[in-house]
C-alpha cells in the first residue's frame, strides 16, 4: 500500500523532511515513485502569492510549445526555477529534458475576472495544456494554480529527491504533502501519481476503492470539464472533495457524510439526521467502498485526514503548535516531528476527521456523530 | 379407437401429446388417488381387456386352443386436446405406490397445432417457453485480491438497501432542506422486491402467505421487504392496517379495485410504500391484464368492485388520457394528490426497444420516482401463448441502456431503474438480481421465483403445469377454488418467504464481499461483469472473458 506524508509548519521546511518520513515509512512502499505538493510557498514565491504557477514534465519540444501557447494567450513568465540534472539519472529514473516550475504574469484581460471564472479558465487552461501534450506525447502537466507546486515522477522517493535537488531553497514551503508509490500497474502513468490537484484541492490516498466505476461516472455526467482523468482510482477522492465545498456549499466536516455517510441507526438520533439524510440520498453514487485513508488540503491551506470503517491500520497525526503532520505510520511521524507530545498523537478512526487549519495551533477533530458547524446545518 | 374409424385432422395418440403418462400395472393398487387429484381430468379409470392364449399341456392335434380373455382396470390417458395432460406430475405425488409419472415427450408434440379449438388461440399462464438467458452467463470477475482485501461475507456490516423514489440532484436537495422546499419521498427498501400479483390472480392463501412473509421479515427481522398488489386492488383490512407501509399499490388500465382503495384512503393508519401504475409487463407486452372468469367469486369480485364469474380483461393501455406523455405525467401527479405528495409515484412498463424514450419522458417529470421494466421473460397468470413466447424485449440490454442513458444525462442516481422478467428463471435468483443490479438496476422484482420458491409452484419453461389462467392450480397459489387453495397453508407459505429472502440475502454477500463492496449496493458496478460472448460483452459494456 502507499505510504503517505503530510505537514504543515509556522516555518518553512525543505522538502526533504517528508522524504526522509517517506524513507523511514518504506517497507510500506515499493520505491517506484514519489508525488510532491507544496503549499504556502517560501522563497522566491512568497511574494507572488497570486501567480499562477505551473509544474509540469517537457520535453523540449513541448517546451517550446509551451512558450508559443502561452504566448499567444498573453500568459508572460514572471520566475522560473531551473533544475539542473545530472547527465543520468538514477537507475529506474526516466530520462527527461526539462522539469518546470514556472510562475506566470496574467494577461491583462484576465485581470477583470471574476474569481470564479479566473479559476475556471486556469483548469481549463491545465487541461489543455494536459491534452496537448498527450497528443504528442511531449508534456506532462500536474498544476497550474497560484502558490501550488507539484512534482511527480517515477523512481526511488530519496533518489528522485536528491536528482532533482528537493532540498533547495526555492521549494521550502510551510505546507506539503508527499506520497511514496505502491506500484498497482506495470506502465506507471505519471497521472495516477497521487497528490491529485483542483481548483485549489488536493489529496491522496491510500488503499483501493472499489466503488471507483459508478463514482467516476457520477463526477463525470456533472457537466463539469474538470471531472476528468481518472488514471487512479483515488482521483475521485480530490473531485468529490472539490464537488461538495464549491459545488455543494459544505465544509470539509461533511466530507466524510458524503463518502461514508452514517449507517441508519446513527443517522436516526443524529442532530442533523433530516440534512444527512438528504445528503445520503442525493450523493449516493458518491459513497466510496475502502478500505481507504485520505490526506487532503483545501484552498485555505487547512490540512485534514479521514479513513472508512475498513481501514485497519488508521493514520496518525500530531505535532506541536505551529507544526503538525499526517503519517500513514507513526515512524513517520517520528522522523518529522521527534520532539512533541506523544501522548497528543491521534489516530482518527472511522467517524472522525482530523483538521489542522491555516493557524496550526492545534488538531481538531470532528466525528460524525457530532452536529455540524451551524453554517451548514442551518 | 378403432382401425378403422375414421381420423378427424385433430384425432391424436398419447404419442402425439406432450406429456405421456407411465403407469406401472403392477404397482398400481386402483386407489383412485391420481384420477381425484388430476387438475384437467387428462387420466381416468380405464377398463382394458386382454386375450389370454393357454396352449393345454402335451400335444393333442386334434385339440383346439385355450383361449382366454380377462379384464384388468388401470388407468388410461385421454388425448382430446381439452384434455391434455399439463405434466403437472400431481398424480404422481399422490400416488402411493409410485405407479404413475408423466414423461415428456421424445419429440416436439403434435397437440401444439390443434390448440386453437373454435378458432381460439391458446391461452395460458407462466412464462416463455425458453430456459435460458444471458444473466446466468453473467460473472462475477472483479475479485479483491492483493491490492485491497476481499470482505468476509459473514462478519462484516453490509449496507445493502436501495432507494425508490426521486432523488434531487445534491445542490436543490440541500439547498430545499434549507428552504423547506418540497422534497419527493423516497423510500428505503430492500433491493428484490416481490413484483405485481394481484389479488386474484393468486389465491386468498398465497396471498396471505406473501404478506405474512413480508411483514415477517419487516418487523422481526428488519429486513424492508416490499410487495406488489398487482392489478386487483387490495383486501380492506390490509388497507386499514399498519402493513400497508410494506405494500406497493398497483394501478392498472382496468382500475380494478381503485374505487375501494380511494375511499379507503381517509382510514388509513399508514401510507402505502409507493404506488405502481402499470403500463405493461413483460409476459404480454402490449396487452392488458386479464383475469379469467373461472376465478372471478365473489370474494375477487368485492374487492376488484366487479360483477362474479366474468372476464376481466384490462385495457391494453389506459383509456382515460389523450395521449401517453399526457396520461403518465396526469397519472403520476393524480396519484401524488391522493396521498398528498407523501408516496412515490413510478411507472411499470414491458421491456422494450422504446423504453429509452420512455425513460427520457421520465426524466423531465419532476414528479416520477422510478421506472420499473418488466422484460420478455416475465411471467403471468393468463396469456395468450404468442404474447408470451413471442413479445417483448430482453431485461438485461434495456436495463444497461436505460442505466447508461440516465448516466449520460447525469441523472442516475435520481430516476432509480427496477429490472424484472426472468430474474432466477434457472434458479439463480441473486446471482441474476446481483448482475442487474450492476447493469444498473437499483433493485429487482420478482414473481415467478417466488411462487416457486414460497408455493412449490410447477411450472416451467418447458410448458410443464402453466394452467394458471383456468384456476384449478393443483398447488391451489392461482385458485380461487376453496378445494384447492386449502392445499396451501398461508403460515408455511410465509416461512418460505422468510426463508427465501435470508438465504438471498447471504448469497447477496457472497457476491458483493469478494467484490470488496460493503458500504452501498454497487449500482452500476460494471466493471466487475464479465462474459464470454464478445457481442454481449459488447452491447452490455461489460468485460470480455474466455
Ligand atoms: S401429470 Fe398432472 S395433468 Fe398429467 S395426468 Fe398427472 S395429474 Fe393429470
Ligand atoms: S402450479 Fe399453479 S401457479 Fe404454478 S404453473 Fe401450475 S397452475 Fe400455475
Amino acid at each position: 500500500m502507499c505510504r503517505l506524508f503530510a505537514i504543515t509548519s509556522e516555518q518553512p521546511l525543505s522538502p526533504m523532511v517528508v522524504l526522509e518520513a517517506l524513507d523511514v515509512m518504506r517497507e510500506g512502499h515499493d520505491c517506484s515513485g514519489v508525488g510532491l505538493f507544496l503549499r504556502d510557498l517560501a522563497g522566491p514565491f512568497e511574494d507572488m502569492k497570486d501567480a499562477p504557477i505551473l509544474s509540469g514534465i517537457f520535453s523540449d519540444a513541448g517546451l517550446k510549445r509551451l512558450d508559443a501557447f502561452m504566448m499567444d494567450i498573453g500568459f508572460m513568465t514572471k520566475y522560473k526555477i531551473t533544475i539542473k540534472v545530472p547527465k543520468t539519472p538514477p537507475a529506474g529514473v526516466p530520462k527527461r529534458d526539462v522539469y518546470l516550475i514556472r510562475a506566470y504574469e496574467y494577461p491583462e484581460e484576465w485581470e477583470e475576472f471574476s474569481q470564479k471564472e479566473l479559476y475556471d479558465r486556469l483548469l481549463s487552461l491545465r487541461l489543455k495544456l494536459r491534452k496537448m501534450g498527450e497528443e504528442k506525447e511531449d508534456m506532462i502537466v500536474f498544476s497550474f494554480w497560484p502558490d501550488v507546486i507539484m512534482i511527480k515522477e517515477i523512481g526511488d522517493p530519496t533518489q528522485v529527491a536528491n536528482y532533482l535537488q528537493f532540498d533547495r531553497q526555492e521549494l521550502h514551503a510551510r505546507v506539503i504533502m508527499a506520497q511514496g508509490r505502491q506500484n498497482t500497474n506495470y506502465a506507471i502513468n505519471l497521472y495516477a501519481c497521487h497528490p491529485f490537484f483542483i481548483q485549489g484541492f488536493s489529496t491522496m490516498t491510500n488503499g483501493e476503492n472499489t466503488a471507483f466505476v459508478p463514482i467516476k461516472e457520477y463526477l463525470t455526467s456533472r457537466g463539469f470539464e474538470g471531472y476528468t482523468g481518472y488514471q487512479s482510482d483515488s482521483e475521485v477522492f480530490t473531485h468529490i472533495l472539490h464537488f461538495m465545498m464549491t459545488n455543494l456549499g459544505l465544509g470539509v466536516e461533511a466530507y466524510k457524510h458524503v463518502i461514508t455517510p452514517l449507517q441508519d441507526e446513527d443517522l436516526q438520533s443524529h442532530p442533523d439526521a433530516d440534512l444527512l439524510r438528504n445528503l445520503k440520498r442525493s450523493c449516493r453514487p458518491l459513497i466510496i467502498d475502502g478500505p481507504n485513508c485520505v490526506i487532503g488540503c483545501l484552498p485555505d491551506h487547512s490540512l485534514f485526514m479521514v479513513q472508512d470503517r475498513k481501514k485497519l491500520r488508521p493514520g496518525v497525526v500530531g505535532g506541536k503548535p505551529g507544526m503538525y503532520a499526517f503519517s500513514s505510520e507513526i515512524c513517520g511521524l517520528d522522523a518529522a516531528i521527534p520532539y512533541r507530545d506523544k501522548s497528543k498523537d491521534f489516530q482518527p478512526m472511522h467517524l472522525d476527521t482530523a483538521i489542522v487549519g491555516p493557524d496550526r495551533q492545534e488538531v481538531r477533530i470532528c466525528s460524525q456523530i457530532n452536529p455540524l458547524p451551524p453554517a451548514l446545518s442551518a | 379407437m378403432f382401425s378403422n374409424k375414421p381420423v378427424t385432422p385433430s384425432t391424436l395418440s398419447v404419442k402425439d401429446l406432450p406429456w405421456q403418462i407411465l403407469w406401472n400395472k403392477d404397482k398400481c393398487n386402483l386407489c383412485g388417488q391420481c384420477t381425484a387429484v388430476c387438475p384437467v381430468n387428462a387420466i381416468e379409470l380405464g377398463v382394458f381387456r386382454k386375450k389370454f392364449i393357454e396352449p393345454p399341456v402335451g400335444l393333442d392335434i386334434n385339440g383346439t386352443l385355450a383361449c382366454d380373455y380377462k379384464l384388468y382396470y388401470g388407468i388410461r390417458q385421454k388425448t382430446d386436446p381439452a384434455y391434455k395432460c399439463v405434466g403437472c406430475a400431481m398424480c404422481n405425488m399422490v400416488c402411493p405406490n409410485d405407479a404413475i409419472i408423466p414423461c415428456r415427450s421424445d419429440e416436439a408434440d403434435k397437440l401444439r397445432f390443434h390448440m386453437d379449438r373454435g378458432g381460439q388461440p391458446r391461452r395460458r399462464g407462466g412464462r416463455r417457453n425458453v430456459s435460458d438467458g444471458i444473466l446466468d452467463r453473467i460473472k462475477f470477475i472483479r475479485i479483491s485480491m492483493l491490492t485491497d482485501p476481499a470482505l468476509d461475507a459473514g462478519r462484516h456490516e453490509f449496507e445493502l438497501r436501495t432507494l425508490l423514489g426521486r432523488v434531487l440532484p445534491p445542490d436543490k436537495n440541500l439547498k430545499f432542506v434549507q428552504q423547506q422546499g418540497w422534497i419527493p419521498p423516497v423510500r428505503e427498501i430492500y433491493p428484490l422486491i416481490i413484483g405485481g400479483m394481484s389479488f386474484g390472480a393468486l389465491s386468498p392463501t398465497m396471498w396471505e402467505g406473501l404478506q405474512l412473509g413480508v411483514a415477517y421479515l419487516n418487523e422481526e427481522l428488519n429486513l424492508p421487504v416490499r410487495i406488489s398488489t398487482g392489478e386487483g386492488g387490495c383486501p380492506q383490512r390490509l388497507l386499514r392496517s399498519r402493513f400497508l407501509k410494506y405494500v406497493i399499490l398497483q394501478i392498472a388500465s382496468g382500475y380494478f379495485g381503485w374505487d375501494e382503495i380511494i375511499h379507503a384512503i381517509p382510514d388509513m393508519k399508514e401510507d402505502p410504500c409507493a404506488i405502481e401504475i402499470k403500463y405493461g409487463q413483460g409476459a404480454k407486452p402490449g396487452d392488458g391484464g386479464l383475469l379469467m372468469w373461472y376465478k372471478v367469486n365473489k370474494l375477487i369480485a368485492a374487492i376488484r368492485g366487479v360483477p362474479t364469474g366474468v372476464n376481466l380483461p384490462s385495457p391494453p393501455t389506459h383509456q382515460t388520457k389523450y395521449s401517453i406523455e399526457e396520461s403518465v405525467a396526469k397519472m403520476i401527479q393524480s396519484m401524488y394528490m391522493a396521498w398528498g405528495f407523501r408516496v412515490p409515484v413510478y411507472p411499470k412498463i414491458s421491456g422494450t426497444s422504446t423504453a429509452l424514450a420512455v425513460l427520457n419522458n421520465l426524466t423531465r417529470n419532476q414528479y416520477a420516482a422510478g421506472l420499473a421494466i418488466d422484460g420478455e421473460d416475465g411471467g403471468t397468470g393468463a396469456a395468450y401463448n404468442v404474447s408470451m413466447n413471442h413479445m417483448g424485449h430482453p431485461i438485461a440490454s434495456n436495463i444497461r441502456d436505460c442505466y447508461l442513458n440516465l448516466v449520460k444525462v447525469g441523472m442516475q442516481n435520481e430516476i432509480p431503474l427496477f429490472a424484472g422478467g426472468g430474474v432466477g428463471k434457472t434458479g439463480n435468483l441473486t446471482a441474476n438480481a446481483a448482475a442487474l443490479i450492476m447493469l444498473g438496476a437499483s433493485g429487482v422484482q420478482v414473481g415467478k421465483y417466488i411462487m416457486q420458491a414460497a408455493a412449490g409452484c410447477l411450472g416451467s419453461e418447458s410448458d410443464r403445469c402453466n394452467i394458471c389462467n383456468i384456476g384449478l392450480c393443483p398447488k391451489g397459489i392461482t385458485s380461487q377454488d376453496a378445494r384447492l387453495y386449502r392445499r396451501l397453508d398461508a403460515e408455511n407459505v410465509a416461512q418460505r418467504v422468510v426463508d427465501l429472502f435470508l438465504s438471498f440475502d447471504t448469497e447477496l454477500k457472497k457476491i458483493v464481499a469478494p467484490l470488496g463492496r460493503s458500504t452501498s449496493l454497487p449500482i452500476g458496478m460494471a466493471d466487475a461483469l464479465g462474459i464470454n460472448d464478445r457481442n454481449a460483452a459488447e452491447r452490455l459494456r461489460i468485460n470480455y472473458v474466455v
